[in-house]
């Protein structure tokens, strides 16, 4: 037989010789690790040419990585001390034993501070009042969608500011019913996603102290809601059912499809729906649905930061000034269509480059959401292991939705899961 | 022809049909489109634009709506099939829609709009290929870095692997020295440990060579693959000592013997390896992603993977570049079928 | 062409010739296998044996440092979390019940994947060894998903599957209900099992393939001068002489099956609830996919993994080798 195996190793050889060389430069070469979501790559990339020819002695490299990345590898990286210099991130507090705090490099501190002063929280470290480690570049909300198209063919009445939630799931059935649509109401996969409405139920997931308490009767009042629209088919087994853990679902798509009568989800679903729906039927952002305590959803986003590994921190503090000022961040969330936490900014408004109206409003509906926000939402939101608490939730309640466990058992796991996590954390040597 | 058509088993020579040659003829059938079918699919759904990807239900060749230019409107329109008051039925272009209203416009007669109701008409479609799906991606994603990348991997690492294992099989399957049992009892006690379990450590020990974000950082830690210094040792065990004895009598020094007399009658088995080593790194993703973050050292399968965001995933593009990625390999086995099937299968694996 | 990039190797080969000579008269012939052996070892002891030293070490400490030296010691700690049950049959009474939720998940996939996979390729395999037309077109045709990446894989039939998929507008096109296939557990099993099955089949199949034809014809045409039955024939002939292939094809197949990951996770991410999570994902979102990174645990988890795979290989290796010799 002919050793056909050996055309590889031969080519090979050949190869190997020329592989491995790397480029070099004379610029300061920045790595910058980033995700996107949608255009958010191309748009920094954008904005970073134009920043190095103002600088032609720095050089940003945009490394586009999964979020997956960003997530399980870039904080492995970090306790290496192989991390890039800059980064998006979501996971503002729990990273930020590695932040670089830029005070000492950036020209005017107080414009930083003046510009995302209820945000530069989320990213320091307890204890912390001053340090200004990211830029908010991305700020989300959760809040719900509706198809108001089909609440017209239904001719059912839309619920108004102050409905309760029970309201809102009582009309969406009824629009439902009468049209034969598979899901009245979808709510994303995600602790996140439901926390909002926990919090409108009355959840406060603190304890006097401070510290994370999160089955409590406003939890309660929503989990079992949660579990009670499984049962009745108000909402669709297939999102909190289909997947394990604290893995993310959302029903974008079937609501795209007019197969959703309220989406709760958030405000960056906009740009995909300005893409994908366009104007085939009236997608709406309605106000939040309530409960006894609140009528609120929960901040979010995503932000850019630097970190303390860098070797040039004078030059990434300049990229960091530039990506922050107020020019690019109104550009960058202009394109992008994702809403402005620069507080300047947002208090101007932003013209957000889509020609759909319904993209428009939903946009100016969600930023009309901002000042809304309980206070429990903010707190838990800037609380640095949010994401335990998240995680421990939505795989729980996950299980009880597919019949796994019943509500009382994932009462007593999600703390057990919290406290044993928490735990952990708190180890030292 | 005859002999094509003789539908004949093999141990009952000549007799015509037999009902297990129907049996046979319909599971191949079946096999062929249960194989084929999702990649068919596959390669179909990647030419559909956003909106025509969550369609429901489904159409096999991608579809897209028909848009008219319409004197006195600047932007092309969508074009519907429209029911009338009369029950005829006219194509007609959609202006603007209003809640279940829509404002339509025949573009025979532009100067003037009719109300229609929303479920009087349907959208008319035409055949239309998305290949920005393939254009858009393809113009930021460094694809021939990322193909280099990934080519580069692939054949240094499975070069590596065919060497070393193969040295040591023969190492393990003819000589007996000190030792040689605690090293098959590691071997094989490691046969079955999956590498994504000591991820963590193994993590450490790249980084402590400085070996995050270089190509080698993905090559080595796999090249010592137990599982490939185990088939190719059970294959040499079968090889006659004789022939290695008589080998030594013509006075062939050990490594004569390795790559003169083993090597050649255990390639056999070495190409399955070769085979599974190529297989494996081309796919090869979850250890990759987490070694490589910088875009220059991607390889393909995690330049791919760079369309999925936190919330939400360009599945357009993540489709086109899937089809992009599946392009190199199939064309590798259509060209080398012959070889790769017909190597495995004369393995004649004892 | 060929001979032309065989060249290189060759002469790489050709070029150690003399050296390795030398190495051979300098520590003698008897010493030349670790010679051999060392290359291997080399890699496999940095990259295998220390991982697995320095995880045994996380087994035993805690904290979330990456760093050994920054960990506290804590015994058995981890361990005693992860066997505390109270009885070992039923996953929800253990404290860590993901764990053994993984475990179960595991023994199901496998025991179903493993059989699966046999069987089918070796139907495979005994269809396309008779005589039938454009054999090598149909050779190929089930060994192309083998070249499919494990997260394509799965992409590609979670398409298929999900709600609004091409399966679910078949079966309404015919009348039919659609069926939420990846939201029921018991389906979602079935589609793990069978995508897993149908994406590596091929590599079986051919393997097994080669075994059938590796058997000497003039045993088939003696059995049907005696008028033995198909079935007869199939089990005194066919079965024991390709059983050294099946062992083989046995043992490949099981290890690839424990090690399952990707492909499962991407098609159905371990749901409906836990349903399909198996034990590799288990170690692997402990490790990673939480905020709070626990490498303890999951070291502690692999640990009692690897030492009850190292168990069924031992014992899969005195049955394989005791049959052998029959």
């Amino acid at each position: 037989m002919k050793p056909y195996w050996a055309i590889s190793m031969g080519a090979t050889t050949a190869l190997a010789l020329l592989a491995f060389a790397g480029p070099a430069s004379a610029a300061t070469e920045l790595r910058m690790m980033w995700y996107s979501d949608g255009n958010e790559g191309e748009v920094v990339r954008d904005l970073l040419d134009r920043f190095e020819k103002q600088n032609p002695d720095i050089k940003v490299v945009v490394d586009n990585v999964a979020y997956k990345a960003i997530l399980e590898s870039l904080p492995v990286q970090l306790a290496a001390g192989q991390g890039p210099d800059m980064a998006r991130i979501t996971d503002l507090g729990g990273l930020s034993k590695y932040y670089l705090d830029l005070t000492p490099h950036v020209a005017d501190p107080e414009y930083w501070r003046k510009s995302f002063g209820p945000y530069l929280d989320w990213y320091r470290k307890p204890g912390d009042t001053t340090g200004i480690y990211g830029i908010q570049n991305q700020l989300t909300l959760t809040g719900p969608f509706i198809n108001k198209t089909l609440f017209e063919q239904a001719g059912v009445a839309i619920p108004k500011e102050g409905a309760t939630w029970d309201e809102w799931a009582a009309a969406a059935n009824a629009v439902a019913k009468k049209l034969k649509i598979p899901f009245p109401i979808a709510i994303d996969r995600s602790g996140h996603r439901f926390a909002g409405p926990a919090i409108s139920m009355g959840a406060k997931f603190f304890n006097d102290k401070g510290e994370p308490a999160v089955v409590d009767e406003g939890f309660k009042a929503m989990a079992s809601r949660i579990k009670k629209w499984h049962d009745d088919g108000t909402m669709g087994k297939e999102l909190w059912g289909s997947v394990s853990g604290s893995a993310y679902k959302g029903a974008n798509e079937e609501f795209a499809n007019a197969q959703v009568v309220m989406y709760f989800s958030g405000s960056w679903q906009i740009s995909q729906f300005a893409k994908q729906i366009g104007d085939a039927f009236d997608w709406v952002a309605v106000p939040q649905p309530c409960g006894p305590a609140a009528c609120t959803g929960m901040p979010g986003g995503a932000g850019t930061v630097a970190f303390s590994s860098t070797k040039h921190p004078k030059e990434v503090a300049k990229v960091m000034e530039y990506l922050a000022s107020e020019p690019v961040i109104t550009e960058f969330s202009a394109r992008t269509l994702i809403l402005p936490a620069h507080v300047g900014v947002a208090k101007k408004g932003v013209d957000f480059k889509t020609d759909i109206k319904l993209a428009k409003d939903a946009l100016s509906a969600f930023t009309g959401h901002i000042g809304k926000l309980s206070p429990i939402a903010f707190k838990l939101q800037g609380y640095a292991y949010n994401r335990v608490l998240f995680n421990a939730i939505i795989s729980r309640l996950g299980q009880v939705v597919v019949g796994e466990m019943s509500l009382d058992d994932a009462y007593a796991r999600i703390p057990q899961d919290i406290e044993a996590q928490l735990a952990e954390q708190a180890r030292k040597k | 022809m005859r002999r094509a058509i003789a539908f004949l088993t093999r141990r009952r020579g000549g007799r015509g049909w037999h009902p297990t040659d129907v049996l046979s003829y319909a599971y191949l059938v079946l096999g062929v489109v249960m194989m084929f079918g999702p990649v068919v699919w596959l390669v179909m759904c990647s030419f559909k634009t956003q909106a025509g990807l969550i369609e429901f239900p489904p159409s096999l060749l991608p579809y897209s709506q028909k848009q008219v230019v319409v004197e006195g409107y600047k932007e092309p329109l969508p074009l519907f099939e429209v029911k009338l008051p009369d029950g005829t039925t006219k194509p007609m272009a959609q202006v603007r829609r209003i809640g279940i209203i829509s404002q339509m416009v025949d573009p025979a007669n532009p100067g003037q709009t009719v109300r229609v109701r929303f479920e009087d008409r349907t959208p008319i479609r035409e055949l239309s290929f998305a290949w920005e799906n393939y254009t858009t991606p393809l113009a930021q994603f460094n694809f021939t870095r990322y193909l280099w990348n990934s080519v580069i991997v692939t054949s240094v690492a499975t070069f590596i692997t065919l060497i070393i294992n193969s040295m040591a099989a023969y190492g393990l399957a003819k000589y007996e020295f000190r030792g040689r049992t605690s090293i098959l009892i590691f071997i094989i006690g490691t046969l079955m440990i999956p590498i994504s379990v000591i991820m963590v450590p193994v993590y450490l020990v790249v980084t402590q060579f400085g070996m995050v974000n270089s190509l080698w950082g993905v090559i080595l830690p796999g090249a010592a693959t137990p599982t490939g210094v185990f088939l190719l040792r059970q294959y040499m065990l079968t090889i006659p000592d004789e022939l290695i004895d008589a080998a030594r009598m013509d006075n062939a020094s050990e490594w004569q013997i390795y790559w003169r007399l083993i090597v050649p009658l255990s390639l056999p088995a070495i190409a399955v390896l070769a085979i599974f080593s190529i297989m494996w790194r081309w796919n090869d993703f979850l250890w990759p992603l987490i070694i490589l973050t910088r875009n220059e050292v991607y390889t393909l399968q995690v330049g791919l993977n760079a369309f999925q965001g936190e919330l939400q995933v360009q599945w357009h593009f993540v489709l086109a570049m899937t089809v992009v990625t599946l392009l190199p390999i199939t064309l590798v086995f259509a060209f080398l079928q012959k070889f790769i099937t017909t190597g495995i299968a004369s393995t004649g694996m004892k | 062409m060929e001979s032309l990039l065989q060249l290189p190797w060759a002469i790489a080969m050709r070029a150690l010739e003399y050296p390795m000579r030398g190495i051979q008269r300098l520590i003698g012939e008897r010493r030349m296998p670790y010679v051999f052996v060392l290359p291997n070892l080399l890699i496999f002891g940095t990259f295998v044996v220390v991982p697995l030293f320095i995880n045994f070490f996380y087994s035993v400490t805690g904290g979330t440092s990456l760093f050994p030296d920054q960990r506290p010691f804590v015994g058995a700690e981890q361990y005693g979390y992860l066997l505390d049950c109270e009885d070992y049959l039923k996953p929800f009474s253990c404290r860590e019940d993901q764990f053994w939720r993984g475990i179960y998940n595991t023994i199901t996939f496998v025991s179903f994947q493993v059989t699966a996979m046999v069987a089918l390729s070796l139907l495979t395999a005994i269809v396309l060894n008779r005589r039938i037309a454009a054999r090598g077109f149909f050779r190929s045709v089930f060994f192309y998903p083998v070249l499919l990446s494990p997260v394509v894989v799965a992409l590609v039939w979670k398409w298929i599957l999900q709600r609004e998929g091409v399966l679910n507008a078949f079966l309404t096109a015919l009348g039919g209900d659609g069926i939420v296939f990846l939201a029921e557990p018991q389906w979602a099993m079935f589609w793990a099992i069978f995508v897993s099955t149908w994406a590596h089949m091929g590599f079986y199949t051919l393997i097994l393939l080669a075994g059938l034809q590796s058997i000497p014809r003039d045993l088939y045409e003696a059995a049907e001068m005696d008028g033995t039955s198909h079935w007869r024939t199939f089990r005194r002939i066919t079965l024991p002489l390709l059983w050294p292939t099946m062992l083989v094809v046995l043992v490949l197949s099981l290890i690839k099956s424990v090690q399952t990951f990707d492909e499962v996770f991407v098609l159905t991410g371990g749901g409906p609830g836990t349903a399909t999570q198996l034990i590799v994902q288990y170690i692997y979102s402990t490790a990673f996919a939480t905020q709070v990174h626990n490498f303890g645990l999951a070291a502690a988890a692999a640990i009692v993994l690897g030492s009850v795979l190292l168990v069924l290989t031992l014992l899969q290796m005195r049955l394989g080798s005791g049959k052998d010799k029959d």
